[in-house]
């Protein structure tokens, strides 16, 4: 059997039935509710709260329930569970008021009154550059600073026959999973702490509850239930939400359930980091690429969360899939008064991506090149240096992936006939753009060996059933199935032989996280490898467990000081073509099709990897056009679906893909990551077919109309 | 009291009539098939049928539904209707987290039987009511016309 050909997933039947149990789903015996009181200014010191009298059953709990540090560790220990005596952005838990009827939950709710000491906060990158308000986080308000050098930049630009500057802008996304979040906490016997939740990385949530509970780590227990949709949004929040219920569960004894609203749930997590890349690049007489500097900001919000390391990726993504001899990259996650950002699928890619791409075409603008002929002209060869000084180790298949891209989209065709017939008059603008881009597949540098260490187990049972005992959580994207099918293939059993329930962390070791398309590749490697040992003892043992742990490719070389190396083990590929005609007068933007190849190694199931890609591209065309989400003061203007909008039905166009088969040898049967690539290539392929459309550089997404037409509009007055 | 009939039966509920149906189908009947993901009508997670039109169950009062007929999922899920929709939603992936599914579902049923043998866009706009984050929808679009396909006759 071809592992690839697609097998039905194990959980399409039971969903379709609405039998698979959500987290709102679960009712316990004598199971209380919980709302919360939030921060309603960006930054203030709170002076006092005044609470109402609390009818009998009814409880607040606030930073004083707290048993051990009142901080969420993520990198650094500066996010509070809880508001102590400031907070720091619109949205920050201050309190929760628990109780059996949530209508008097609500009526309590707005009964509370805190009475707050206003300062001028710090509300964009803008206000955070100029820095004349006291800092937020540390001395210089920065979460994290960086920057990389390689060759000699100075020189480059020196010499340089002529030098493009360009500066884009990206705004905030909301994942909008459709299963807002939520978590049920109780007290079992023994004083045992457990927690049900959506949710994506079991253990960052058990060890968040350690430091919060302050307690040993076999008190805290934490079972994932099927999560409906994550795409990081459940990375780093979930650990905030289960440390309330189970604070809340440890006061008053009875199991408790936060779960969250719409608005909430818009109005408090995280978000994708609103980004400005600036751009300078070094051209020789002859129109190539002799150095590059690149700045970047990024929008951290309140709290550091796992900022620092997106910054890390953003800055190695920021020559895209070119290579720069001479570079500098330098990058800062500043802290503003604002809802704090975090994991969002691409994780500071999709920014990058966007940014150089769009650098790309306008100097190929400004030279008069065609815009794939001067990209392909600078691509990555195997064997390449990266911008950290690392190597392009596999091959790279981009070539053979743009003829493809062509043949399907029809990409340099188009373009010809377009600007032989014209853009004129009152019909649609047409416009066809093209990406090139890559995702570096798992985490960053050595941290699979350094710091997460992941483990996985397969075990044995009676009648020659095998069980899957792992960390990772299905949440859409089919893990249940590709772990599985990895499993029955290596051992060559049935599918329906291995189990695989929802990760449990009384049962299953730390695989890691469920991020950075490392599930499949790292993972799956760590399962092929335990299936590999356990088909060797399969016929003299009747029942058996293997683990194995992670083992860092030997040809990984880092050093997370000086971010010199291979910042990545292997990289995944794409090239997407969209195509749109917008409308003259209203300056709407039609997406008429969206084309990808893409090469994520060998695809453990070929309808899994299809629903990523498209899933992928749609969220990533909804980036760069209609997702739209400003701040006033610090309060999120667009905090429900009906003003924040993603993509319906009606909104997709006709997406075709296809993939290069290029075997990993240190993936499962070949297999790379896939989950993120997708959405990363979307937005800057799009933006490229609307400056095509129009004739205009397109610096910012979402293209909206009122962007186009500012951008028109500082045309005619030039 | 609230009258109406619930998956085929006749039920009765003693309750304020300006509660939403999503609720009282989740907490008073244990219905947990309908799911809430907006509480505004935008995302048509929570739809179920009324008197065989789709409706968002977290928009409608209960007292709105007095002798009326309500089918959610549990009610649909034993039918050789939903059967076909459900082959046809794993074989085109249009099933990934399964959030938004139950409610896709509904959508389909009402969408087959005004038209069982739909366009590309009667389907687009018999699900242009729900929301889904997961597939980019084209699987789901695929799902349901391969349905009205399989179960010819059905509808």
């Amino acid at each position: 059997m071809n592992l690839s050909h697609s097998v039905p997933r194990v959980d399409a039947i039971e969903k379709s039935e609405a039998t698979t149990q959500y987290i709102a789903d679960m009712e316990f015996a004598g199971m209380l509710y919980a709302r919360t009181l939030r921060a309603d200014r960006p930054r203030a010191k709170i002076l006092t709260i005044d609470i109402p009298p609390l009818p009998a059953g009814y409880y607040i709990i606030d930073h004083n329930d707290v048993p051990g540090k009142n901080r969420i560790k993520m990198l650094i220990y500066d996010w509070p569970f809880f508001a102590e005596d400031v907070v720091n952005h619109v949205g920050e838990p201050i309190l929760l008021v628990v109780g059996p009827d949530r209508d008097e939950l609500e009526t309590l709710l707005s009964r509370i009154v805190v009475h707050y000491a206003d300062s001028a906060p710090i509300l964009s990158i803008e206000e955070a550059r100029r820095g004349s308000l006291p800092p937020i986080y540390g001395e210089d308000n920065c979460f994290a600073k960086y920057e990389i050098v390689k060759g000699d930049p100075e020189g480059a630009f020196a010499g340089a026959a002529r030098i493009v500057e360009s500066e884009h802008r990206t705004g905030y996304q909301e994942h909008v999973y459709i299963e807002p979040q939520g978590f049920v906490g109780l007290v079992e016997k023994g004083n045992k702490i457990t927690v049900y939740g959506s949710m994506q990385c079991p253990y960052y949530v058990k060890n968040a509850l350690i430091e919060g509970l302050g307690c040993a780590p076999e008190k805290v227990r934490v079972v994932q239930t099927t999560t409906g949709g994550a795409f990081g949004g459940k990375e780093e929040y979930p650990s905030l939400i289960a440390g309330h219920v189970a604070f809340a569960a440890l006061k008053t004894g009875r199991p408790v359930q936060l779960l969250f609203d719409r608005s909430e749930d818009i109005a408090a997590t995280t978000k994708r980091h609103p980004s400005v890349f600036r751009y300078r690049t070094a051209l020789d007489a002859e129109g190539c690429i002799r150095g590059m500097d690149v700045e970047i900001d990024l929008d951290g919000g309140a709290y550091a969360g796992l900022s620092s390391v997106v910054l890390q990726r953003a800055i190695f993504a920021a020559t895209g899939i070119y290579r720069v001899d001479n570079l500098r990259v330098s990058g800062r996650v500043l802290a503003t008064n604002t809802v704090p950002t975090g994991a969002f699928r691409g994780f500071g890619a999709p920014q990058a991506f966007f940014a150089i791409e769009m650098h790309m075409e306008r100097i190929a603008g400004e030279l008069g090149l065609d815009p794939l002929e001067f990209k392909m002209s600078h691509a990555l060869k195997q064997g390449d240096e990266t911008s950290t000084g690392g190597y392009i180790w596999q091959a790279v298949k981009l070539p053979e992936m743009v003829e493809q891209l062509e043949r399907m989209s029809g990409y340099t065709r188009k373009r010809a006939e377009i600007k032989q017939r014209g853009n004129a008059g009152n019909l649609p603008l047409r416009g066809i753009g093209l990406s090139l881009f890559f995702h570096g597949c798992g985490f960053t540098g050595n941290a699979e060996q350094a710091i997460i260490k992941g483990r996985a187990t397969l075990s044995k049972l009676p009648g020659e059933k095998v069980e899957i005992l792992v960390s990772s959580a299905e949440m859409g994207q089919g893990c249940q199935t590709t772990l599985r099918k990895i499993v029955a293939h290596a051992l060559d059993i049935p599918l329906d032989n291995v189990i695989y329930a929802n990760p449990d962390t009384d049962r299953v070791p730390d695989s890691g996280p469920t991020v950075a398309s490392r599930t499949v590749m790292v993972v799956g490697r760590l399962l092929e490898r335990a299936a590999a040992e356990m088909k060797s003892r399969w016929d003299t043992e009747e029942t058996f467990s293997v683990t194995t742990a992670y083992r860092q490719p030997e040809w990984v070389k880092w050093d997370q000081d000086t971010l010199k190396g291979d910042a990545y083990p292997t990289y995944s590929w794409g090239a997407n073509v969209v195509e749109v005609e917008i409308d003259p007068l209203t300056l709407e933007t039609d997406i008429r099709g969206a084309w990808g190849v893409y090469d994520v190694g060998v695809p453990i199931d070929e309808r899994i990897v299809l629903g990523q890609i498209e899933g992928g591209m749609v969220q990533g065309l909804g980036y760069a056009t209609i997702e739209v989400m400003n701040m006033k003061q610090g309060h999120i203007l667009q905090n429900s679906l009906t003003d924040y909008i993603i993509p319906t039905v009606k909104d997709v166009p006709p997406i075709e893909s296809s993939l290069v088969a290029n075997p990993y040898e240190d993936g499962p049967f070949g297999a790379k990551g896939a989950g993120e690539l997708p959405l990363v290539g979307a937005a800057p392929a799009l933006a490229a077919a609307v400056q095509h459309a129009l004739g205009l550089p397109v610096a910012d997404i979402p293209v909206t109309p009122e962007y186009l037409l500012r951008l028109l509009e500082q045309t005619s007055l030039k | 009291m609230i009258e109406f009939t619930l998956n085929g039966e006749a039920v009765s509920i003693e309750t304020d009539p300006l509660r939403r149906l999503l609720d009282v189908l989740r907490e008073d009947f244990e219905l947990k098939g309908p799911k809430e993901g907006c509480g505004e009508g935008e995302c048509g997670a929570c739809a179920v049928l009324l008197d065989g039109k789709l409706v968002n169950s977290c928009l409608v009062p209960i007292g709105a539904i007095a002798k009326r007929e309500i089918t959610t999922i549990e009610g649909y899920r034993h039918t050789r209707r939903h059967a076909v929709l459900a082959e046809s939603f794993s074989e085109e992936g249009a099933v990934q987290c399964g959030i938004c599914t139950p409610g896709m579902i509904m959508a389909a049923e009402a969408l087959l039987s005004e038209h069982p043998e739909p366009t590309a866009e009667q389907i687009k706009e018999g699900l242009s009511g729900n929301l889904c984050r997961c597939t980019g929808y084209n699987m789901i679009v695929r799902a349901v016309a391969r349905a009205a396909e399989k179960g010819k006759g059905l509808w």
